[in-house]
């Protein structure tokens, strides 16, 4: 079967950006974030959904790109690595990551990050055996896991501090106008 | 790795579903992809379509009938995992489905696709043996059932037939007894290396009024290890017994043997987790 005879238009929400790319049924998730929207942040380790390098959110739950086809994404909101903060305005887990130094090389990390938004996201107050349990599906080579744990952890503390914040300031508001 | 070239549509309907599948010669149905997108990868399979029954919204319920639970092809393994009626009713399927893969494969991998790719390390199959499960086909000729005893064929194979959609599974949720799964996981993919899945029931003695046992990762399909129930039944699960009893589990099978695992050492995890699985659901029961 000729691959060009089964070329479509996807729209692909990525990072809140909706992209428009033609794209063959077996394009892989990770390949197109990568070589056609240029969003190398992630990374193909082992490609056969073990590693978890090329782990990026599909509507808010962590997912491997390496097993994921394009065109299961469209109408699903896609976040990478690029879409959870930028410098300056890092996002928890990075300014985790940073404070706590959870990397060594690197290269797993935009994977890990992505797997511990997602696990974030299923649990405010993780414990640490929570924690390991969700970094399950990512593997790092250097750091041993044990700065990644604090990072993840560190993160759930400014999440929680933040949102704290947000609901006293709204209180503070609310008290204002009454 | 990629694929070889294939079409790819998306179903709507069950009905929508089976109409495509019958319009295409080598169509097969994709909804989480994490058992068939891997062996696409790498070649083993290539179907000329994909359809996708992800968004089939009457595949993605789990609900309570009586004395079943009715699984939705569709549920994810995170959602089986966290589901409070599976939790409560089916206590070591939430538990097997909370082992499954890891975090991200949980959250695509579903359970009509875990059942019909039979992966003979997939966690899965030994719980609908360990249940009894009941697997609710639909095909051109109509809704067909398997008892779960008659739908593992071999390796990869199911009674399933190519014209059919696996749309649910039915679980008797047991009225006595407990039951656990314990697993040694690969430590790279999360599939079992031995996976046991056990149940038992006894009276105020102690004394075993029913049991059965489950195993996956070891033969060439999950299968019940009757020997290891036999030896048991009717009896009081002494240390020792249970001891001489685990070491039956790969009595009816050929164990599997790879890089990971010889055989032998298969055969003898398999003893140890038989037995640590047995232990688990007694001291469960006990309490």
């Amino acid at each position: 079967m000729a691959g060009k005879a089964l070329k479509r238009m996807v729209k692909l929400d990525v990072n809140g950006t909706c992209y428009e790319r033609e794209l063959e049924p077996r394009d892989l998730l990770v390949h197109v974030l990568r070589d056609e929207l240029g969003l190398t942040g992630t990374h193909i380790g082992c490609d056969t959904s073990q590693c978890g390098a090329c782990t990026v959110l599909v509507d808010g739950e962590a997912v491997k790109s390496c097993t994921m086809l394009a065109v299961q994404a469209e109408g699903c909101s896609v976040t990478t690595v690029e879409g959870l903060g930028k410098m300056g305005a890092l996002h928890p887990i990075q300014e985790g990551f940073w404070e706590e130094h959870g990397l060594q090389c690197g290269f797993c990390t935009p994977g890990v990050m992505m797997a511990a938004v997602g696990l974030l996201a299923q649990y405010r107050e993780p414990t640490e055996e929570q924690i390991r349990e969700g970094l399950e599906g990512v593997m790092c080579r250097c750091t041993g896991y044990q700065n990644i744990v604090r990072a993840v952890a560190n993160a759930a503390e400014r999440i929680k501090a933040t949102e704290s914040a947000e609901i006293q300031a709204a209180v503070a508001h609310v008290g204002e106008r009454s | 790795m990629i694929p070889s070239a294939f079409d790819y549509r998306r179903a709507s309907s069950v009905e929508e579903a089976l109409s495509l599948l019958q319009s295409t010669e080598d169509a097969k149905f994709v909804a989480g992809g994490h058992s068939l997108l891997p062996l696409m990868k790498m070649r083993f399979a290539s179907p000329g379509m994909l359809i996708d029954i992800r968004s089939i919204q009457e595949l993605q319920s789990i609900r309570r009938d009586g004395n079943r639970v009715v699984i939705g092809a569709l549920c994810t393994h995170r959602h089986i995992a966290n589901d409070e009626t599976i939790v409560q009713a089916l206590p070591a399927l939430a538990e097997a489905a909370g082992r499954v893969g890891d975090l991200q494969v949980r959250n695509r991998g579903t359970i009509g696709g875990n059942l019909a790719h039979a992966d003979p390390a997939s966690d899965l199959p030994a719980l609908a043996l360990l249940y009894g499960a009941t697997i609710h086909a639909e095909g051109p000729d109509g809704p067909e059932d398997y008892p779960v005893e008659e739908f593992f064929l071999g390796p990869m194979t199911t009674a399933l037939r190519p014209t059919q959609l696996l749309r649910s599974v039915s679980f008797p949720v047991p009225d006595r007894g407990s039951e656990v799964y314990e697993k040694f996981a690969h430590p790279a993919s999360g599939y079992a290396v031995v996976g046991v899945a056990a149940w038992v029931a006894t009276d105020a003695g102690g004394i075993i009024q029913d049991i059965r046992v489950a195993l996956n990762g070891v033969g060439y399909c999950a299968y019940r290890a009757t020997s290891v129930e036999q030896a048991l039944f009717g009896r009081e699960a002494t240390e020792e017994l249970l001891e001489k009893a685990s070491h039956l589990a790969t009595e009816e099978v050929e164990v599997l043997e790879d890089v990971f695992a010889s055989e032998n050492y298969r055969r003898h995890v398999a003893a140890v987790f038989t037995r640590r699985a047995i232990r688990r659901a007694l001291d469960k029961a006990t309490r």
